[in-house]
């Protein structure tokens, strides 16, 4: 396990942390056994069989094995944000709106089995299973700063691969101008969040296809050598680190090729407040948020934000012609 | 008896943060759990503060008029440390970095607002005071209306797709204001 940033300085840490890694609770027993404590007691027999299946494939997958032994290809220059604020400061409206309901509500999201289906303007598009998805690929993991556009961020070991070399495989045709995802939803069993139009379902997110195809874009399996939790987007999701975090899509069911634009859930809800690219930029505020200092979860004080978040070297050049004041 | 109550009950929420805040119970960003926490509270006390003329009127309850000034001055304190928490932690004690922010977003200019108005109410507060300022005392706290108004859309205009909790707010207010809108139009001499 990778040092973690301590929990806030001016106070002692919490006893908890003394504790060596094989003294520490298995956190899927506990997870389960919390589960098993706040929603089996009272839901009944019928409710307690539905969760049963969950605590029996209990997270060991054919991937798991990639996943911790992946080599890490990119390091950072901050401390690593604790897991346990990873895990539990999350923004997922499919499992509520609260930043504590992602990893409440987590067992809600069933993640196996999985299809992703690819459409749009390619050669080879289809319905595929996760691990047709993610078999040809070798894993890596990489540190990535995650830059929330609430002016928060977090610094992340993700394990993946680049999404260009998922893409490549579905052999994109010279249409294919822009590259569209979507979240489930299944309007006959809703997640818990999505009983309410907080947003219009399923959310949405989109890039350019040079962006996607940029090799800092990254496709996501896993998260501090373990496999993603629900609540941070498993099975898969997009990592886009020059961009604010809802960019960045969850839990991702649909991939479409297409020659336009494609709408984005939040830049469906206030156009004015989130554009299409949506890249990290101090000089554009947000009418809720001033863009030029943000939060490292785990700190009490705000430190400057970084053009592009820091990856400019890396993307700057993709939007040298670009008024990025107008196309925020 | 009751006023004692009324005190440690309206002090809770605070005590209850300081202890969850020393032994990390406030989630991954303890600075935005203080924020939200102390701004909602300060909501809270100023609705409970507005609800005294209605309860006064409707139910006949004229004791309820002497916790008024309690649960106002309850939610000045809130809002100062709201004010506070956001100056220190967001804005690294800058007063440069705050001016800027009143500027630049709305809610914040309608937040800061509320609070400068708050302050005339919360310093004439004092009995002697009231006498003092006589009839006047009466027209200058009816400022009260305004920020609770300011206060509801300071909030609404925060929000960015969960309007829940806001509407019982806003119904709230809708309530203690129709209030007494509806003594107005009937032309009843306001009772305060």
């Amino acid at each position: 396990m990778p040092p973690s940033r301590p929990r806030f300085p001016l106070i002692p840490k919490h006893p908890q942390y003394g504790y060596s890694e094989h003294q520490v609770t298995d956190e899927n027993l506990y997870l389960s056994r919390r589960k098993f404590m706040s929603t089996g007691m009272y839901a009944g027999a019928a409710a307690l069989a539905g969760y049963l299946p969950q605590w029996a494939h209990a997270k060991t997958t054919p991937w798991q094995a990639k996943i911790t032994s992946a080599p890490r290809t990119k390091e950072h220059k901050e401390a690593l944000t604790r897991l346990g604020d990873v895990t539990t400061y999350n923004n997922f409206y499919e499992l509520g709106t609260a930043k504590t309901d992602p990893a409440d509500r987590a067992s809600a999201l069933s993640t196996d089995p999985w299809h992703i289906v690819v459409e749009g303007e390619c050669a080879k598009p289809g319905k595929f299973t996760l691990e047709d998805i993610l078999k040809p690929h070798a894993f890596e993991e990489r540190i990535y700063k995650l830059r929330c556009v609430e002016a928060w961020s977090m610094i992340i070991p993700w394990t993946g691969f680049p999404l260009a070399d998922l893409l490549k495989r579905f052999e994109p045709t010279s249409d294919a101008k822009y590259v569209a995802f979507e979240t489930l939803y299944d309007k006959s069993r809703p997640l818990p969040g999505q009983r309410r139009s907080t947003i219009s379902w399923p959310y949405r997110e989109g890039l350019r296809i040079d962006e996607a195809m940029n090799p800092l874009t990254f496709m996501a399996v896993g998260l501090y050598g373990k496999e993603l939790p629900n609540q941070n987007g498993a099975p898969i999701r997009l990592v886009v680190p020059w961009k604010y975090g809802f960019k960045s899509i969850k839990s991702i069911v649909k991939i479409r090729f297409s020659k336009t634009e494609p709408k984005t859930s939040w830049n469906m809800i206030a156009p004015n407040e989130y554009g299409f690219y949506s890249n990290v930029n101090p000089e554009v505020s947000h009418p809720r948020w001033s863009q030029k200092r943000e939060r490292r979860i785990g700190e009490f004080f705000k430190a400057p934000t970084e053009m592009f978040n820091g990856y400019a070297a890396d993307v700057a050049h993709m939007y040298k012609n670009m008024d990025l004041k107008k196309l925020y | 008896m009751l006023r004692a109550a009324l005190f440690f009950t309206l002090l809770s929420p605070a005590l209850l943060l300081v202890w969850q805040l020393l032994t990390h119970r406030l989630g991954a960003n303890p600075v935005e759990a203080l924020t939200h926490e102390t701004g909602k509270w300060a909501l809270i006390c100023l609705l409970v503060s507005l609800s005294h003329t209605p309860l006064k009127n409707l139910f006949n309850w004229k004791k309820v008029m002497r916790y008024r000034r309690m649960t106002g001055l309850y939610a000045y304190f809130y809002v100062c440390l709201h004010f506070c928490i956001y100056w220190v932690f967001d804005q690294s004690l800058s007063l440069a970095y705050v001016w800027d922010d009143i500027l630049d977003r709305p809610y914040i200019t309608l937040g800061f607002c509320a609070w400068l108005l708050l302050t005339p109410l919360a310093i004439t507060s004092t009995k002697n005071m009231r006498r003092r300022l006589g009839h006047r005392w009466l027209s200058l706290h009816k400022l009260i209306y305004v920020i609770g108004i300011l206060a509801i859309a300071h909030y609404i205009w925060l929000i960015r797709a969960d309007y829940a909790e806001v509407v019982i707010y806003t119904l709230w207010l809708a309530l203690v204001l129709g209030h007494r809108l509806y003594l107005f139009a009937l032309k009843d001499p306001i009772r305060h």
